[in-house]
């Protein structure tokens, strides 16, 4: 576990703008994206923005990845794909992600995001990224 | 008729923008919108960024900025009477975006028919030949943004502020 990339993940501006917690039990590491109104998309549902419940979907798969194993440096979205199941609600947000694979260079997660029931998803993702571990030669 | 569409997109164009908190939060600016097309950009800013090493924006900022514009360039696609949903969003991130740089998102609408919406765009930081990512999305016209559009326009013929 390299907790040092994950405060480097929490540290950075993008992440520590909109207050994304982790909670982690045992090897399973939830993501929380606490409610706010800078996360509103369209106020007069009220619904959260789809772009920003798809960036939490990156920052928890993300996390999930540095968690896992022992990476150099942030992973990097190589892919996305975003599916919306409904409108998210003006209330918090949680997340978790599951890496399905893990290679030498690219990595395959699968993450998703709900509110009120674990069973009813506002969105998931999947997606690869690129990852460098550690002891791995690095390309340019 | 399109002169009356287009008169309707520069009358609701930035509303879609200013009245979203979250692309208010983002920084996101409306440059132009025409009948099934969008351009937006995000201007680069310290608190968005997401590697603080390479200083490069985060690449939420990037989907934020592509789901949004593809919503707007759905929105002028139905004609300028409903605000669509997400159905699905698929980004292929080409290169980080350069530090210092402001990102654009050119969206083009190809089809809108019915309640669905398909939406293409490109996010650039200046040579829209050298894309920083490409998008691809579904839009639908939920019955939520149905019903809260009704909800605001009643308030307005009320008078009232929404």
């Amino acid at each position: 576990m390299r907790s040092d990339l994950l405060s480097t993940l929490m540290a950075a501006p993008y992440v520590s703008k909109f207050d994304v917690q982790f909670e982690r039990m045992g090897d399973e590491l939830t993501g929380i994206l606490p409610f706010d109104d800078s996360i509103v998309g369209n106020p007069l549902i009220p619904a959260l923005h789809g772009g920003a419940v798809g960036a939490f979907l990156e920052i928890i798969s993300t996390a999930s990845l540095i968690t896992g194993q022992k990476l150099v440096r942030l992973p990097k979205p190589i892919n996305i794909t975003i599916d919306y199941m409904r409108p998210a609600k003006a209330a918090d947000v949680y997340a978790r992600a599951i890496v399905a694979r893990s290679g030498r260079r690219v990595a395959n997660v699968r993450a998703e995001a709900w509110q009120g029931r674990r069973q009813a998803p506002v969105a998931t993702l999947h997606g690869h990224f690129l990852i460098t571990p550690e002891g791995e030669i690095e390309d340019g | 008729m399109s002169q009356d569409l287009q008169s309707l997109l520069d009358e609701l164009g930035p509303l879609m923008v200013d009245g979203s908190p979250h692309a208010v939060a983002l920084g996101l600016k409306l440059d132009k919108l025409s009948p099934g097309t969008a351009s937006m950009r995000v201007p680069y800013r310290e608190d968005l960024i997401g590697d603080p090493e390479t200083r490069t924006l985060h690449g939420g900022v990037i989907t934020a900025l592509l789901d949004h514009a593809c919503g707007v360039a759905a929105f002028s696609g139905f004609g300028g009477n409903d605000t669509p949903a997400t159905l699905d969003l698929r980004i292929d991130y080409m290169r980080p975006a350069k530090p210092n740089l402001d990102v654009v998102a050119e969206a083009i609408c190809l089809r809108s028919h019915g309640l669905i919406a398909f939406v293409r765009a490109t996010a650039h930081d200046g040579d829209l030949d050298d894309p920083v990512a490409i998008a691809q999305a579904a839009f639908m016209i939920s019955k939520a943004s149905v019903a809260a559009q009704e909800r605001a326009k009643r308030a307005i013929a009320r008078g009232e502020a929404i």
